[in-house]
């Protein structure tokens, strides 16, 4: 059992290796060493999920979990989600309803609430579901399931609508 | 953040006493920025498995590994311990029930801001410095069980429906496996608040085992500065039972009131055997506060339990004000 061993993973499809300081947050690996940039430090304590990416499917906060963890993730950040021109339903969504004010905290929200919806058609439960076994979607249970997702701009109703949007448009 | 080697577990063997387990990380790593915690060996348990949820003895064993989102989403958990469900669901955010564990939750440590203040005195930190809390900001305080030492609380919520379910924790060391009562798991503050729980270095958690479901009533209600992504300020887990027309058995535990899950058996004993009416339940709630001891600023949480136990008790039992 090696010190310090090499982490393999992919970033939004693309093998990477990580092999430094134990210590690097997986942030600070996207932003600093891959220069995917769209990942945002805000708290850098698992607070406000600027940070947020989806690794093996789920959303996670990437201040909170190391590089050197990553061995055999794949992981998808904003960069992977779409770009300006070819942009994800949800990142039109929130454009058409000025889902935002300053845009910092925007990427967290778009991949936060891209993995919420896979987590709504699974059927996952939330603290506000009245029944825990069939869930009735509400804007109450859309801002339950996106707590985890900060804006000091206060843009939070547009946000719902732009998400709301992409699940009536789901059946 | 204060240099550390990393090593990825390949068989439970491989912890020595010297390491400190990663798992989720969402504790530990927020520590270790704040200096808080300064592990020399960083071991990664994420390859050892152990994410299963299985039927065992009519009851279910929850993998140490299994994430906190996986458990709340069981389909058996939600059906049969809807209690558990809903103390995991009303944690944290989504971001961090993906990444949080079973047993990696039973293990985080408080939230008393002068325990995560390197410079503050802290004899949970740094054995011996003092106790800043005790005079200072202690809103989210102990009411039972404190000591001169420490009145720090264990924060979660999950091991508190645990204790009303009377799930037991399995742990792995190096000369074998023991389980013990998770009312047994957390440990009072007496004179050694840096042990949090009975977990000696070098044990691990394997599994949490739940028994067979009791089916009746099952309520986790928590109270907090805001409706979601908080702590509690007191909580209530109840898992209750109705026979003709009177309280068959009563399970609760209280969370964010002590240094462990908080459990007062003459509460239930006072309310087994007798019909369901607002005076039983006031006199119950009464019997569990007359033994509260309120910190310097933290006297609210004591009619907040009361109200809380009460208004818990009623919704369990369809009783009306």
């Amino acid at each position: 059992m090696s010190c310090n061993p090499p982490a393999k993973f992919t970033v939004n499809g693309m093998a990477r290796t990580y092999t430094g300081d134990p210590r690097r947050s997986l942030l600070d690996f996207l932003r600093d060493d891959l220069g995917l940039c769209g990942t945002k430090k805000g708290c850098d304590h698992g607070q406000c999920g600027a940070c947020t990416v989806i690794v093996d499917g789920r959303r996670i906060n990437s201040c909170l979990t190391l590089a050197i963890m990553q061995h055999g993730s794949e992981i998808t950040t904003i960069e992977g989600l779409g770009e300006p021109d070819h942009l994800s339903a949800l990142q039109r969504a929130f454009i058409k309803h000025d889902g935002f004010q300053c845009g910092y905290c925007t990427p967290g929200q778009i991949c936060s609430a891209t993995a919420m919806l896979e987590e709504l058609a699974q059927g996952w439960p939330s603290h506000v579901s009245a029944d825990l076994q069939h869930i009735k979607l509400s804007d109450d249970e859309l801002r339950e399931r996106m707590s985890g997702n900060l804006c000091r701009c206060g843009a939070y109703s547009n946000i719902i609508a732009a998400i709301r949007e992409i699940t009536e448009a789901t059946p | 953040m204060r240099p550390f080697e990393y090593r990825r577990a390949t068989k439970p063997s491989d912890i020595s006493a010297a390491d400190r387990i990663i798992a989720g990380g969402t504790n530990i790593l927020d520590l270790m920025k704040l200096e808080v915690e300064v592990p020399a060996q960083i071991i990664d348990i994420n390859p050892l498995g152990m994410t299963e949820i299985s039927e065992i003895d009519g009851g279910l064993r929850i993998g140490a590994m299994v994430r906190n989102t996986d458990c709340a989403a069981d389909a058996r958990v939600r059906r049969d311990y809807p209690l558990l469900a809903r103390a995991i669901l009303a944690g944290a955010s989504p971001q961090l029930r993906n990444r949080a564990t079973t047993g990696g939750n039973l293990c985080q440590r408080t939230r008393c801001s002068y325990f995560m203040q390197p410079e503050a005195r802290c004899n949970k930190r740094d054995p011996g410095t003092g106790c800043d809390a005790l005079h200072g900001v202690n809103r989210s305080h102990a009411i039972f069980g404190a000591s001169e030492n420490c009145i720090a609380t264990y924060p979660g919520d999950m091991a508190v429906a645990l204790l009303a379910l009377g799930a037991s924790v399995e742990i792995l060391g190096r000369t074998g496996t023991r389980s013990v009562p998770i009312g047994d798991f957390h440990r009072l503050p007496e004179h050694q608040p840096a042990k949090d729980n009975l977990l000696e270095p070098g044990e691990l958690i394997s599994s949490v085992t739940l028994p067979p479901a009791m089916g009746g009533a099952q309520i986790y209600r928590k109270v907090r500065d805001r409706s979601s992504f908080a702590f509690a300020l007191v909580s209530v887990a109840a898992a209750i039972t109705i026979a003709d027309g009177r309280i068959r058995h009563a399970a609760l535990a209280f969370g964010s009131v002590a240094h462990k899950p908080w459990q007062d058996p003459a509460v239930e004993t006072a309310l087994v055997g007798q019909e369901p009416s607002l005076k039983l339940f006031a006199q119950a709630a009464d019997l569990l506060v007359g033994k509260a001891k309120a910190q310097s600023g933290n006297a609210f949480k004591i009619p907040l339990l009361r109200r809380a136990l009460i208004a818990v008790l009623s919704e369990a039992t369809n009783t009306e004000a």
